[in-house]
């Protein structure tokens, strides 16, 4: 634990700043409804009410308070980008290690499916998933995992398959371990490190890829609070030379900067090089 | 035969084989879902004879593989059948509609890849400078920032606060000359140059800078010649592979881009249709499209890989 802490406060400035742009988000997302004056969706004014005295940042174009939404946006859009990651690098890492270990023609047919799923473009092929899916949070999460097990499979199907020529691996095959064991007791701590890089930069990239799509009216549906839809619906504001509409559209772009500044100093440590 | 042709035979028929493959998957997507599609497009309220009807409208009735070849024969002899939503001929919908997003992603792409390579080289002439490291926040920035941000940070300063450009892109009355065409959309043009510029740049850097530790380098500038030739003239020739390959890629993610910076700018194009008949679940003008935008990716990349082996004789004689 002291170490951990010691390693925290060398960090440079930049990975500083990610981790407290991160923690402020996590703080803002998990006491949204302490912290947000009004409820999500009630109607508490008129239609785009300037900043001032009873709303911080005015309202949007139903009479709901920005400060609230963005707030509960935090939850809905940091939540719903972190469960579909998760569930992304169960499948992509599960199946990942699968074709490493087992090897021959389980690889062969995972990495040809792979190859497919990767030669159309993910926000087209999202498009189509949506269309035959209909556009729910759940078939949100499912198809957006889908597109982005892919890229992980590839990820850690490459950092298994270093690991599974290695002696201890062979060792514990002839002990009689199970595919199961050696996946998760032999492989997986060895591949924790770049797997845990890729998790923040996959992170960024589902976190943009649904905030684009709720923007385009296709992601997290009316009337949860959701940064990408706040920008669209309050878009008419910017013409008048007001720049709320900005604010959710920032804070996405904060969030991912963060992330990344996090994840560069990770890979940084990793790797071994010294400054 | 002449090796370079050959190995463009090769390329094309390996990406007639991934197109085919991916028009397989665009199609049979279909019958993933569990049910059936033509009462899950109508909602639970919908009579058994709407669906039965609706049914022989999508030509669900039929096998699927007779359905997979007369949607493809269709789609090869320019046939894509008709829009769910308005019964009119998807041909008819997206021909012109493809022009306008050509016209818009190439117009990015020639202010963006001269400026990325230009910037690109001088960051690896000054390396380490302010001017490099500058480079570098941007990169980061433009890979973080939402399309939609950057497009609403233009609009705010150069459509409303000094009132340069159109916030919006109209560009459907017939008669506009090409410059006035080229005005209106300067704003989305420049919003897809600003998403795809920083990362040419940076790998244009990357990929000249790999070479300067090499002895062939080092003999040049032994020889006395200036840091500027010896990048441009020594460096660049050896770096174009790899610059080719991720002008490639960029170019396949402005096509996709594109999509957001049309809704944005409301932009006659092919995305702000695909995205319409997503929300109204028009299957066939979707996979239409779709397909679409997947041969223009597959053929992006396709060239990419051309290019880049034609530009490197080594590659170009695998041993």
């Amino acid at each position: 634990m002291d170490t951990v802490l010691k390693e925290l406060w060398k960090a440079p400035l930049s990975a500083k700043f990610g981790m407290l742009v991160i923690l402020a988000y996590v703080f803002i997302a998990l006491f949204a409804p302490v912290l947000a004056p009004y409820s999500e969706t009630e109607i508490v004014g008129s239609q785009f009410e300037p900043w001032g005295e009873g709303f911080v940042l005015g309202t949007d174009n139903l009479g709901r308070d920005m400060l609230s939404r963005l707030f509960y946006g935090a939850r809905n859009t940091i939540g719903i980008a972190l469960v579909t990651t998760l569930l992304a690098f169960l499948v992509g890492i599960t199946t990942g290690f699968l074709a490493a270990a087992i090897g021959g023609w389980m690889d062969q047919l995972l990495s040809r499916l792979v190859d497919v799923l990767l030669a159309i473009p993910t926000l087209i092929f999202a498009f189509v998933l949506l269309t035959i899916t209909g556009t729910s949070i759940l078939s949100l999460i499912l198809v957006i995992a889908l597109l982005y097990a892919a890229p992980v499979f590839r990820i850690s199907r490459a950092v298994a398959m270093n690991i599974v020529v290695m002696d201890f691996v062979e060792v514990a095959r002839l002990r009689g371990e199970g595919l199961w064991w050696i996946m998760r007791s032999e492989i997986l701590p060895n591949a924790l490190p770049p797997l845990v890089a890729e998790f923040g930069l996959r992170f960024c990239f589902v976190f943009l890829l649904i905030s684009a799509l709720s923007f385009l009216g296709l992601g997290i549906q009316p009337p949860s609070a959701d940064w990408g839809s706040m920008v669209r619906a309050n878009a008419t504001l910017i013409t008048y030379g007001d720049v709320t509409p900005l604010i959710p559209a920032g804070a996405i772009a904060l969030l991912t900067v963060g992330v990344n500044f996090v994840v560069d100093w990770f890979l940084h440590k990793t790797s071994g090089l010294k400054n | 035969m002449l090796p370079i042709l050959k190995m463009i035979a090769q390329r094309l028929g390996l990406g007639l084989l991934t197109l085919f493959v991916v028009s397989l998957v665009i199609f049979f997507c279909v019958e993933l879902l569990p049910g059936d599609l033509a009462q899950a497009i109508l909602g639970q309220s919908a009579t058994p004879e709407t669906v039965a009807a609706f049914r022989q409208e999508l030509g669900l009735n039929q096998p699927a593989v007779t359905r997979y070849m007369n949607w493809l024969g269709g789609i090869i002899s320019g046939d894509m059948g008709r829009s769910l939503a308005n019964q009119r001929e998807i041909s008819d919908l997206i021909s012109a509609r493809l022009g306008n997003t050509l016209f818009l992603a190439g117009f990015a792409a020639v202010i963006a890849i001269p400026l990325a390579l230009v910037l690109g080289i001088m960051a690896a002439l000054y390396r380490n400078s302010w001017f490099d490291r500058s480079i570098n926040i941007l990169t980061l920035s433009s890979i973080s920032f939402p399309e939609f941000f950057v497009a609403y940070i233009l609009i705010y300063f150069f459509a409303v606060q000094w009132g340069w450009f159109p916030s919006i892109s109209n560009i459907s009355s017939a008669d506009l000359s090409l410059g006035d065409r080229l005005y209106r959309t300067f704003l989305p043009a420049l919003t897809l140059t600003l998403v795809v510029v920083a990362h040419m740049m940076r790998m244009t850097r990357a990929a000249i800078i790999n070479l300067l530790a090499s002895p062939y380098i080092e003999m040049a500038r032994l020889k006395g010649i200036s840091r500027r030739r010896v990048i441009v003239h020594h460096a660049l020739p050896n770096a174009l592979a790899p610059i080719f390959t991720v002008i490639g890629l960029n170019l396949a993610y402005l096509i996709v881009g594109v999509v957001v910076v049309e809704v944005v700018f409301v932009y006659p194009g092919l995305g702000q249709l695909l995205v319409d008949s997503v929300s109204k679940r028009d299957l066939p003008v979707v996979q239409a499209s779709a397909m679409i935008f997947a041969a223009v990716y597959i053929l992006l990349n396709l060239t990419a890989d051309v290019l880049s082996i034609a530009s490197n004789p080594r590659l170009l004689h695998p041993r």
